[in-house]
């Protein structure tokens, strides 16, 4: 198995790795980088509970092979609290009660920082639209869009 | 009365911002040192005679550490019918079988070895029916059986049978029902680890930890006393953990056979074919009505296909008769289940417990009867709707019951005077103004919108269906002020923990944050049955209200001689203890102190244990009070139907609980709106398809489930009782969200575009294959 030599930066920390050919950007942030936040539901790009940013763009992580993440700068769940203070996102969605399990809770909260990058005041469409690739078993979602759209409000 | 400090608050979960900020540990974040892969091999036919099993060659690939089969996992029988074996010596009754698992030190040398294990087997008839299974003559499932019957269930009150004679209206059809799966986003993990005492200890996404202490002693043959079961955060389960799994005790057997720790962690295909579905039914049903909108009677007869295994989800039609017998006032009814043996993969407990099921056909046929009567579905319900402190002829000791105000609010709220009536021209007029932001089409002749209602009753106050349906709780103080809860109840995500501290800070006069939760390790906690049948707020509710109460009680003992004043004018608030009315108090922690610091001092705990006073069915009759407090609801939908495409699309959903009190409305809401979810999945898009024994559809492309632009705005309607029995007046609410929803967008449906689907999920396809069955035959008449 051909193995690949990468950099990458991973909420601000350069890391250098040797992968495996057939490694995922998930297996690499779960398992060498311990960044547990970000979850496995289906390993297969159906859930959205792996999503992190990469370069800036959501993607769900599952789907990413290590060696294709190579220069990149990736942003986990762990990567939004600055300084100690979660993102506003993250607040919201606590405050708002969108958390039951907290499984598909990463993978929203990084799409949803991914939406509000592109348009700070989403309404409600948006937010649904935004989250659609994000399966969440728990809440019927109602709580969570109402946490996205009140970050908008902010 | 709203006179509570934490009580009613919408307080976030207290691993809320754990989980936000990814912190939270779940079982797929685990890992022992040195921990194997363990991985199962299943047998992929249906049924057949185990000929012999080759593991040489598996057990020669490096990395291997383990290879065990059916020889190694012995004759110890485990699981609700007795009927299971973690691996499969000599026959396979379904494609999940579990044939041989392997441990290894990584994925690869784990794959390659299960690839290398030869099966031969000599196949055998398979049944994939139930109705295949009865058919005399039909090969048996299990050896050891006379027939592929493992229970009928046949309850009766009044007298069916000459009621319907009486009858003024008669509506009788046929249902069915199919596969669906939990599918929380979790998927299923065990890690196993034995230390040199050879006692084990078992992570597991379970919600059942002293069962499946039990059950594990049973599979394995050691002693319950010799295994400790911990529960890292589960992520969703619905049911799912409510037996024990194979998986389970292989996991055990595999870090025995190899020494190591070994983990399992279940890919998403094995998570739809190797979890425990919500069994397909076949109900023959009938209802029948008098003349003055009086509901008379009901019979209804249910085949359920189990599966090759029996789970706990052979008591579901206990709750399907509740419905059927009890969720109106009905003073002839008639329930016959007959659980069956197939060779389809084993099935088990979701959510609602065979409510979902049953509230589709009895509320299909009450709005099929009003419209018999030419009553309007609200107000034929109304009028046979249970009522407050009221028993019903099964024996349901109803108290508290706000059936008939849900009712009134969905009403209400939905705008049920916009609904044409039956055979009306105009069905609802596409003038309302629609959800704004969903940018519904409304000008459309091709779309149809119809209303729905839909009511339900489900337990509130636990379900005896174990000899306990207890739980014990101790709550003990620090010096600074700090309160720990130890609860017997597991936390699945639903909130349950959050809860129970609110009701511990509200009894000592502390915040919930204050308050710290230990419920995960069997070794730590006292017994508690498991989280289910909605029962974890109301039992383990009232357990830590009882050990909380006893620590007040010695608090306020003791500040009553620090403040010299009566302990019965103090009172326990902002963290002091203060004279009512006066404001001379002591601070809470320092009265904690003043109890440790002397020479006569005491531990500041308590405990407490509450069973409810209720009782096992009794097993001829399946008649008795098996829950202590009941829970009602209403939901009402609209919907609009694209005749062209057959999609149906619900614009949304109003959904008023009775829920006696909600300790915390925020989680109140979250348990309705995702049940309400689950119920939009399982009327619309969610079917496990399993055909000739094998899901053809495991992936959650394939298994659809409603996405956040799936689901319409819900509107969440807290209708409070009090209930005398539950913790400051709470009853259960984990599983109402979802009984009655399937049922209240089918009957939307019709008011839509006429047509009655008895079949769900009601797909576009099928909804279009019913109008043009319809075109057809009115071009015919
Ligand atoms: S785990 Fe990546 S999309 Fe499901
Ligand atoms: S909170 Fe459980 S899956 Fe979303």
């Amino acid at each position: 198995m051909p193995r690949y030599h990468i950099s990458l930066t991973v909420n601000g920390d350069l890391h250098e790795l040797n992968v495996d050919a057939r490694q995922t950007l998930m297996q690499v942030l779960r398992q060498d980088l311990e960044l547990h936040g970000t979850h496995e539901g289906c390993g297969s790009g159906d859930c959205g509970a792996c999503t992190v940013l990469m370069n800036n763009e959501p993607v769900p992580s599952c789907l990413v092979l290590a060696a294709d993440a190579h220069k990149s700068a990736i942003v986990t769940v762990e990567g939004l609290v600055q300084n100690g203070e979660p993102h506003a996102v993250q607040k919201a969605i606590v405050a708002h009660g969108g958390i039951q399990c907290g499984y598909c809770t990463p993978g929203i909260v990084i799409s949803s920082v991914a939406l509000l990058q592109e348009n700070p005041h989403p309404n409600e469409q948006e937010v649904r639209e935004a989250i659609a690739g994000n399966l969440c078993r728990c809440t019927g979602y109602q709580k969570i869009v109402d946490a996205i759209v009140a970050v908008g409000h902010e | 009365m709203s006179d509570f400090s934490v009580i009613g608050k919408r307080v976030p979960k207290l691993d809320a911002l754990d989980k936000a900020t990814g912190r939270a540990q779940y079982g797929h974040d685990l890992d022992l040192p040195g921990t194997l892969v363990g991985k199962i091999l299943y047998a992929n036919v249906p049924h057949a005679r185990i000929v012999n099993i080759d593991t040489s060659r598996a057990e020669k690939v490096r990395g291997v550490k383990a290879v065990l089969t059916g020889k190694h996992s012995g004759a110890h029988k485990f699981g609700y019918g007795g009927d299971n074996t973690p691996l499969k010596g000599d026959k396979v009754r379904c494609r999940r079988d579990e044939i041989a698992a392997v441990a290894a030190m990584d994925d690869d040398a784990a794959d390659e070895a299960l690839e290398l294990i030869r099966v031969e087997y000599e196949e055998l008839p398979p049944l994939f029916s139930a109705e295949a299974a009865l058919a005399p003559g039909a090969p048996l499932v299990h050896q050891d059986r006379a027939d592929n019957l493992f229970l009928r269930y046949n309850y009766a009150h009044g007298d069916a049978e000459r009621a319907f004679d009486e009858a003024d209206e008669i509506i009788e059809q046929e249902f069915f029902l199919p596969y669906v799966t939990h599918a929380a986003m979790e998927t299923s993990f065990a890690l196993a680890a034995f230390d040199l005492q050879n006692r084990l200890t078992l992570w597991s996404t379970t919600q059942i930890p002293f069962l499946l202490q039990r059950d594990l002693s049973e599979a394995l043959g050691i002693p319950g006393r010799d295994i400790r079961v911990i529960q890292p955060v589960i992520g969703g389960a619905f049911g799912r953990g409510l037996d024990v799994y194979p998986f389970e005790p292989i996991c055990a057997l595999l870090a025995k056979y190899s020494g190591k720790p070994v983990r399992i962690a279940f890919t998403r295909e094995e998570e739809f074919f190797a979890t425990a579905a919500r069994q397909p039914a076949h109900v023959k049903m009938r209802s029948a009505a008098k003349r003055d909108g009086t509901l008379w009677a009901r019979e209804a007869h249910a085949l359920l296909d189990a599966g090759a295994y029996i789970s706990w989800g052979a008591v579901t039609p206990l709750v399907m008769m509740e419905t059927v017998a009890s969720l109106y006032r009905v003073p002839h009814a008639k329930f016959v289940a007959d659980v069956v043996y197939t060779n389809n993969i084993p099935t088990g407990a979701m959510r609602g417990y065979g409510n979902p099921q049953s509230t589709f056909f009895v509320e299909t046929q009450m709005d099929i009867l009003a419209e018999k009567l030419g009553m309007d579905p609200v107000e034929f319900r109304l009028r046979n709707a249970n009522v407050p402190n009221s028993e019903t002829p099964q024996g349901l000791k109803i108290t508290s019951c706000g059936l008939r105000e849900c009712i009134t609010e969905v009403a209400e709220r939905i705008g049920w005077e916009r609904r044409a009536g039956p055979n009306s021209e105009t069905r609802l007029a596409n003038t309302t103004p629609p959800q704004e932001t969903l940018q519904i089409q409304t000008r459309n002749p091709k779309i149809k919108r119809g209303i729905g209602i839909a009511c339900t009753l489900n337990v509130g106050g636990g379900a005896r269906i174990y000899r306990s349906d207890g739980c014990g709780a101790t709550v003990k103080v620090d010096d600074f002020g700090r309160v720990t809860l130890i609860s017997g109840s597991t936390e699945i995500g639903q909130g349950s923990e959050t809860a129970l501290a609110q009701i511990v800070a509200e009894t000592l006069g502390v915040r919930v944050d204050d308050v710290t939760v230990i419920n995960s390790d069997t070794s730590v906690k006292p017994w508690d049955v498991g989280t289910h049948a909605s029962r974890t707020t109301f039992i383990a509710g009232n357990a830590a209200w009882i050990a909380a109460n006893e620590v007040r009680e010695k608090i306020l003992d003791h500040a009553a001689q620090m403040l010299n004043v009566p302990a019965n004018q103090l009172e326990m608030r902002d963290r002091q203890v203060r004279v009512r009315g006066d404001g001379k108090g002591v601070a809470f922690d320092k009265v904690v102190r003043a109890m440790h610091y002397r020479e006569d001092g005491i531990v500041v705990s308590g405990t407490g244990w509450y069973d409810p006073p209720t009782k096992l069915v009794d097993k001829h009759t399946y008649k008795g009070n098996i829950s202590a407090a009941y829970g009602f609801g209403a939901q009402a939908v609209e919907v609009e139907v694209d005749t062209e495409t057959g999609q149906v699309r619900v614009l949304k959903i109003v959904a008023a609980h009775d829920v006696g009190r909600a300790i915390n409305p925020m989680y109140v809401e979250g348990q309705i709106e995702g049940g309400a979810q689950m119920g939009v999945g399982y009327a619309l898009t969610e079917e496990l398809q399993v055909r000739e024994g094998r899901v053809l559809n495991p992936t959650l492309l394939d298994y659809r489930m409603p996405t956040a632009l799936d689901m319409p705005p819900i509107e969440s309607v807290i209708v409070e009782t009090a209930d005398p029995a539950g913790p400051f007046g709470a009853k259960g609410v984990g599983e109402m969200g979802g009984n009655p929803t399937a049922a209240a967008i089918a009957n939307a449906v019709y008011n839509a575009i006429g047509i009655r689907l008895n079949h769900l999920p009601m797909t576009g396809e099928r909804v279009l294959r019913a109008l043009q069955e319809k075109e057809r035959s009115a071009a015919q008449a």
